[in-house]
């Protein structure tokens, strides 16, 4: 799988280029600044890209506007981009299109290896990986007051919040030790509560959860 | 303030009269031409403006009339201890004709010396020739008792005495000694209203710069202790948080060094726990940063930077933006710590479930405001929230206006200049 990674701190991009080689994965081009990123993005065509947001030479969120624009012109260009901070302005704006294969993800994501590695391999097929911090703050905002959210079980919501990260059923099931099929008991009754479609493709589905979060008041 | 009369104390001395005199004459011989020059030249330099020959020559004829105020400035002070403060404003070294005609123009301090010109040559320049003329008349009344007379068979008018003869001659001395004795006390008093008239006219309004002087000490001072108590607290959070937190992952890591080999069970624990002090470091970092400059500010801009606050608020708002461009990051920083405040108390206090946020740049303002369908009763004083936002705003010259009666809504409005 051929990866463009665009950061501007060496210790940093070094260590993504060792930890994303270490799994398997081949860096097409790393680069430091923000035309580099939108020249290899255009040029070499990835099968991902992970991008930091803040990027010479404007050192404001060049990075992310470069993947917005990457994605303009080749739709569904799977990009996973890492910040020192989560901003849902950001993550709305990476899932706004509604074609899925985004990402956004905290720096500190990377010390779990696994994880972050798996949340790479979700994106470049097609999925999303929401970093839980966004997911949080989402779902803290609607849980003051009496709306559908409420109704949910402590269980419930923890399988919402994980389902809206990007995470599959099965991976759900072993994050939190129990079967697939009880998570899948778990997600009908969630979608019942929140009067969202089932579907059974990921990818839609954290759009509705989102799409829930962000409209349904 | 100043000293008024010539000699300080009041005691006139022959000398000092003549002095007054001499000075009164040399003024008035040089500032009549001078102020119909200068009033001339600017008055049509500025009517060619249009044309485009004036947008050249504006600014060396207006440097030129500033030239000649300060040296009636360096005068007053030094011959009639009246002290004028010039108040020009600083002009880009490097501005081209354009915006150094313009900039000229804008200044009010240009606009009181061109006003100044025109009672220069009239008023000024009676009030500069009277202390000679009183000084010089009678000479002419003692030179005619003398034998003066005898040049003007026909009769001569001194004053109101008509010199006829050595008898009306000799009236005419009685009166220029009665002048003389009067030009003893009146010579320094009318220099010295010369020059109170020129900074009458000339001056900028000194209570105005007096009352600004004061608003700007106290605002600094407000500044300068909230940064320092920011510093304080910036240096405690380091200190207690992040910086303990990466001491403890320091010790773990010494300590997995020890038990790699004989305990690799507890070790493994040890690193996950290591890894836990680190992202919690790093998330104690974050909110640090955020406290005292949001990240999405510095990407975004204002504009952005309240959406994303509104994100996070757990009341419904509402945002609309209108900020051509971006205002300087302290005015930005300013701004956005006050909505911030603002909708804290919203949230806390105000017991609203929807908040309308309008931003929008106009006539060089920023204004923000914050509404809320809330109970109301806010009000800024003392303890308030929002008496420290009044106070964050004072240091950019911005003002807070708070309207919210008791059962609501209430409504916040702040405005900081950001030219």
């Amino acid at each position: 799988m051929r990866v463009v990674l665009a950061e501007d701190l060496f210790l940093l991009r070094d260590g993504l280029v060792r930890l994303l080689q270490a799994h398997g994965f081949e860096i097409a081009a790393a680069v430091e600044s923000g035309p580099e990123l939108a020249a290899a993005l255009a040029e070499l065509d990835p099968d991902v890209a992970v991008v930091d947001v803040r990027l010479p030479p404007t050192h404001t969120d060049e990075g992310l506007q470069c993947a917005l624009g990457a994605r303009r012109q080749r739709p569904g260009l799977p990009v996973l981009v890492l910040s020192q901070h989560v901003e849902q302005l950001y993550a709305r704006e990476l899932l706004a299109d509604g074609t899925g294969g985004v990402g956004y993800l905290l720096k500190d994501r990377v010390f779990d290896a696994e994880q972050f590695v798996d949340a790479v391999r979700r994106v470049a097929a097609g999925g999303t990986a929401m970093d839980p911090q966004v997911i949080q703050q989402l779902l803290a905002r609607r849980s003051g007051d009496d709306r559908p959210l409420a109704r949910l079980t402590p269980r419930e919501r923890e399988v919402l919040e994980l389902m809206a990260q990007g995470r599959s059923n099965a991976a759900i099931a072993g994050k939190l030790v129990v079967t697939e099929r009880a998570i899948a008991k778990h997600t009908a009754n969630i979608f019942a509560k929140l009067g969202l479609e089932v579907s059974d493709d990921d990818n839609r589905r954290v759009l509705a959860v989102l799409a829930y979060l962000d409209h349904g008041r | 303030m100043t000293t008024d009369t010539m000699n300080g104390n009041g005691r006139t001395t022959g000398r000092g009269i003549g002095l007054a005199a001499m000075r009164g004459l040399a003024l008035a011989l040089v500032s009549l031409p001078g102020a119909v020059l200068c009033f001339c030249l600017s008055l049509v330099s500025i009517a060619l403006i249009p044309i485009g020959i004036g947008i050249v020559t504006t600014p060396y004829v207006l440097t030129g009339v500033r030239a000649f105020a300060n040296s009636r400035r360096v005068l007053a002070a030094e011959w009639g201890g009246v002290r004028i403060t010039p108040a020009y404003r600083p002009l880009p070294k490097d501005a081209n004709p354009w915006a150094r005609t313009f900039g000229m123009l804008r200044d009010p301090a240009t606009w009181r010396d061109l006003r100044w010109l025109p009672v220069d040559m009239t008023a000024g320049f009676v009030t500069a020739l009277l202390p000679a003329a009183l000084l010089l008349y009678p000479l002419e009344g003692f030179a005619l008792a003398i034998g003066l007379w005898r040049v003007f068979p026909d009769g001569y008018w001194y004053g109101f005495v008509p010199v006829t003869g050595q008898a009306s001659a000799f009236g005419a001395a009685a009166l220029g000694a009665v002048l003389l004795f009067l030009a003893h006390f009146l010579t320094p008093r009318l220099l010295g209203f010369h020059f109170r008239l020129t900074r009458a006219v000339l001056g900028s309004n000194q209570r105005e710069l007096a009352e600004r002087v004061r608003f700007l000490t106290e605002t600094r001072r407000d500044a300068v202790d909230a940064s320092a108590a920011e510093l304080r607290r910036i240096e405690r959070d380091l200190h207690d948080g992040a910086q303990a937190r990466l001491v403890a992952v320091g010790m773990d890591l010494g300590t997995i060094e020890a038990l790699l080999d004989k305990d690799p069970a507890q070790a493994k624990e040890l690193i996950a726990q290591a890894r836990k002090s680190s992202v919690e470091a790093l998330s104690e970092l974050r909110e640090l940063v955020r406290g005292i400059h949001p990240p999405v500010l510095a990407e975004r801009g204002l504009g952005d930077a309240v959406r994303a606050l509104a994100l996070r608020l757990p009341v419904a708002t509402e945002v609309s933006v209108d900020l051509p461009g971006r205002a300087q990051a302290p005015v930005e920083s300013a701004a956005y710590f006050a909505v911030s405040e603002v909708l804290a108390n919203a949230v806390k206090h105000s017991g609203a479930d929807r908040i309308w946020i309008d931003l929008h740049r106009a006539d060089g303002m920023l204004r923000a405001t914050v509404t809320d369908n809330g109970k109301g009763g806010a009000v800024i004083g003392a303890g308030s929230g929002l008496a420290g936002v009044e106070r964050r705003l004072g240091t950019f010259d911005g003002v807070l206006a708070v309207s919210s009666p008791a059962g609501g809504p209430t409504m916040v409005t702040m405005e900081i200049p950001c030219a």
